[in-house]
C-alpha cells in the first residue's frame, strides 16, 4: 500500500530529477520555452484584445437607443422629414424619439473619413455654440489641434467654414468617437445644406426590450419607405467585424503555431539514441515505465507551465498596459485616426482554460507519446549494447 | 537461491534475424556466494545476466528466485523485484551524462519513494566508502573510468540489494583499477551478497573472488561448476 507521504515523496524525487534533467539540455530547453512562450504571447494578446475590444463595443452600445430609423429611397439612405418624427413619436411602446443630425466628410488635412454630428439633445452636456466644434482625440492628435485653436472646413457649397475648438471628446468613449465631430445644428445645417425640417435619421427609446421587433413592426407599417435597424443589429455588426479581424490574426498565426508545432514535435519527441539510452538505463535500475512516463510529464508540464505563464502574462500587459501596440493596425480597424483608449483588465477563467487547452495538452502529448513507445522496451538493450 | 529451468531467450524470432542468445539453460545459483559466467563475446553471459535479474524475460523455460517464478511476474511487479533486489554494475557503465555522481547514485531509488535525506545520506556513505567522498557534485562524464565504475558500484547498493550482477566489470579498466574494482566486489560478497560476473578477463578468476566458473558457449552452458583458478590450487 502506497502511503500518501510516499507518493509525495516519490513525486518530489521525479520532479527532482525532472529538473536536474532539463538543466542537462539549457539551451534546448530555453529555444523550446522562448518559441513557446512567444506562441502564447501572441494567441493571448490576439484573444485577449479582440474579447476586450467586444466588451467595450457592447458597453458603449448599452447606451444606444434600441431603434434607428432611416429614409431609403431607391435604396439609398436619404434626408427624413420631421414629419416622419411625429408620426413614430406617438406609437405606443415608444418611450422617446429624437430626429439626428450626421453626415460623412472626408478630411484632406489628415486624409480620413470622419464623421459630423449634432450631439443628441437628450445628453447632459449642451451642444457646441454656434462656430464651435468639440473632437475625438484621435482627430486632435491627428491634427494637433488643442482647445481654442480654428479648425476650417470645407462646406457642402465649397466655401470654408471655420470652426473654434471649444473641446476634446473624453477618452473612455475613444473606440467609436475618435473620428468625431460636434457642432450645433443650425451650423451643421449650414455646412451640409440641409433644409430646416429635415433629420439625418430617427432615434427610438422602446422601453420595454422586448417589445422592440413590435415597435420596428409598426414603424415599417406607418413609414413604408423606412429602414430600422434595432441595437441588437448593431451589436451583432461590431461583434462580426471584430470576429472577422481576430479571425484574420489568427489565421496568420495559425501558420506561426504550425511551425511551433513542428518545432515542438521535433524537439520534444524526437527521442535521440542517446535519450532511448538514458530511458532504458533508468528501466534497468528499478524505474517502471509509468515513472518514467511521469519524470516526462513533469518535464513536459514545467516547461509548458512556466511558458504558458510567461507568455500569458506578457501578452495580458501587451494589451492592457501597452496598447497592443502589435495588433492595433488590424483589430482596431481605423487606417488613419487610431483610438487610444486603456482597455479595462480583466481575467477570464474559460479564455485561460481554452489557450491552455490548445497550447500546453499537445505540448504534453508530443513529449509523452514517443516516450512511452520507448520505455515499454525491455530494459536489457542497455546490457547488450 | 536463483534457479534457472530450461531458459532459453530468442530475438526478433519469426524474422530474418533470429538469434538464439540463451539456449536450454538449467542452472542453480546459491546464495552468498560469487559466481562468474566466462566465455567468448556472445556466447550469451549478458543475456543470461539480464534473464536472472529480470531485466528482461525468457522466450521459454523458468527464472525462479528463492521459489517464486518471477519470469511470470508482471512489469510491475518485476520492475520492484529488480529494483528491491537486484543491483546492476553495466558493461559501459551506464551512467547518465550531465547529471552529477550523486543525482546518478541515487536514480534507483527515486521512485522508491523513500525520504529523500535518508537517500542522500545512504549515497554520499557509499561514495566515502568507495573512496569518493569529493566527487559527489561533478559531473559523471568528467570521471576517469575507475571512477566511473565505482559510480555504477555506488548506484548498484543504493537499495542495499541481495544480489549484485555485474557485466563485465573490468572490460574497460587497466589492471591496477581492475583489482581495485575486484577487492571492492569482494568486499560485497564479503558482506554477505549473492555476486554474479560475466567475464573473460583473466584478471577476475585469478583474484581469489570467484568460488564457481560457469562455462559458456553459444548460449548453452558447457561447464557449471568448476572453480576458479586460484581457488583451485
Amino acid at each position: 500500500m502506497v502511503t500518501m507521504n510516499t507518493w509525495i515523496e516519490r513525486q518530489r524525487a521525479l520532479i527532482d530529477f525532472s529538473v536536474a534533467n532539463l538543466g542537462r539540455r539549457r539551451g534546448r530547453n530555453l529555444g523550446l520555452f522562448l518559441a513557446y512562450t512567444l506562441l502564447v504571447f501572441l494567441l493571448a494578446s490576439v484573444v485577449l484584445y479582440g474579447d476586450a475590444l467586444r466588451r467595450e463595443a457592447r458597453l458603449l452600445l448599452a447606451d444606444a437607443p434600441e431603434l434607428v430609423v432611416q429614409r431609403l429611397a431607391a435604396g439609398r439612405h436619404d434626408l427624413l422629414p420631421a414629419t416622419w418624427l411625429e408620426q413614430v413619436e406617438g406609437l405606443r411602446g415608444v418611450r422617446g424619439a429624437e430626429g439626428r443630425l450626421w453626415g460623412y466628410y472626408f478630411d484632406p488635412a489628415v486624409a480620413a473619413n470622419t464623421t459630423l454630428l449634432v450631439p443628441s439633445a437628450s445628453l447632459s452636456t449642451s451642444p457646441p455654440a454656434p462656430g464651435q466644434m468639440v473632437i475625438g482625440a484621435a482627430l486632435a492628435r491627428a491634427r494637433g489641434l488643442a482647445v481654442g485653436d480654428v479648425l476650417s472646413l470645407r462646406g457642402y457649397d465649397g466655401k470654408p467654414y471655420a470652426f473654434t475648438l471649444a473641446g476634446v471628446l473624453d477618452a473612455d468613449s475613444e473606440l467609436v468617437s475618435a473620428d468625431l465631430m460636434q457642432v450645433n445644428a443650425a451650423d451643421f445645417r449650414a455646412f451640409f445644406g440641409v433644409d430646416p425640417g429635415l433629420y439625418t435619421d430617427l432615434v427610438l427609446r422602446v422601453a420595454n426590450p422586448r417589445e422592440v421587433r413590435k415597435v420596428a413592426e409598426k414603424v415599417l407599417q406607418r413609414l413604408p419607405g423606412a429602414r430600422v435597424i434595432a441595437r441588437e443589429e448593431m451589436r451583432r455588426t461590431y461583434e462580426a467585424a471584430f470576429n472577422w479581424r481576430q479571425g484574420v490574426l489568427l489565421t496568420f498565426l495559425s501558420t506561426l503555431m504550425a511551425a511551433f508545432a513542428l518545432l515542438a514535435w521535433d524537439k520534444a519527441s524526437g527521442l535521440s539514441a542517446e535519450e532511448r539510452r538514458e530511458i532504458g538505463i533508468l528501466k534497468a535500475v528499478g524505474w517502471e515505465t509509468g515513472d518514467v512516463l511521469r519524470m516526462k510529464l513533469w518535464e513536459g508540464a514545467l516547461v509548458s507551465l512556466c511558458a504558458f505563464l510567461a507568455g500569458y502574462v506578457l501578452a495580458w500587459l501587451h494589451v492592457f498596459y501597452a496598447d497592443a501596440p502589435l495588433f492595433t493596425a488590424v483589430l482596431k480597424g481605423w487606417s488613419v485616426l487610431y483610438p487610444h483608449f486603456a482597455l479595462a483588465p480583466r481575467v477570464d477563467v474559460a479564455q485561460i482554460a481554452t489557450l491552455f487547452f490548445l497550447t500546453v495538452l499537445p505540448f504534453v502529448a508530443a513529449t509523452v507519446v514517443p516516450v512511452w513507445r520507448a520505455a515499454t522496451l525491455d530494459p536489457d538493450e542497455v546490457m547488450r549494447e | 537461491m536463483i534457479e534457472l529451468l530450461a531458459v532459453s531467450k530468442t530475438y526478433n524470432a519469426g524474422r530474418v534475424n533470429e538469434f538464439s542468445a540463451v539456449r536450454e539453460v538449467d542452472l542453480l545459483i546459491e546464495p552468498g556466494r560469487a559466481t562468474a559466467l566466462r566465455g567468448p563475446s556472445g556466447s550469451g553471459k549478458t543475456t543470461l545476466l539480464g534473464l536472472i535479474g529480470g531485466l528482461t524475460r525468457p522466450s521459454s523455460g523458468r527464472v525462479r528466485l528463492d521459489g517464486r517464478d518471477i519470469s511470470a511476474l508482471s512489469e510491475r511487479f518485476l520492475t520492484e523485484l529488480r529494483r528491491a533486489t537486484f543491483g546492476f554494475v553495466f558493461q559501459q557503465f551506464q551512467l547518465i551524462r550531465g547529471l552529477s555522481v550523486l543525482e546518478n547514485v541515487m536514480l534507483p531509488a527515486t521512485p522508491s519513494g523513500r525520504p529523500y535525506r535518508e537517500v542522500r545520506a545512504r549515497a554520499l556513505r557509499l561514495l566515502d566508502d568507495l573512496g569518493l567522498a569529493g566527487r559527489a557534485e561533478v559531473k559523471t562524464q568528467w570521471l576517469s573510468g575507475g571512477e566511473a565504475q565505482r559510480v555504477a558500484i555506488a548506484r548498484a547498493l543504493i537499495n542495499d540489494p541481495k544480489v549484485i550482477l555485474a557485466d563485465e566489470p573490468t572490460a574497460h579498466l587497466d589492471s591496477a583499477l581492475s583489482r581495485q574494482i575486484l577487492a571492492i566486489l569482494a568486499d560485497l560478497r564479503a558482506q554477505g551478497r549473492t555476486l554474479i560476473v560475466s567475464s573473460h578477463d583473466p584478471l577476475v578468476f585469478e583474484a581469489g573472488l570467484v568460488e564457481r566458473v560457469i562455462d559458456m558457449r553459444d548460449g548453452r552452458v558447457c561447464g557449471a561448476g568448476a572453480p576458479a583458478g586460484p581457488v583451485l590450487s
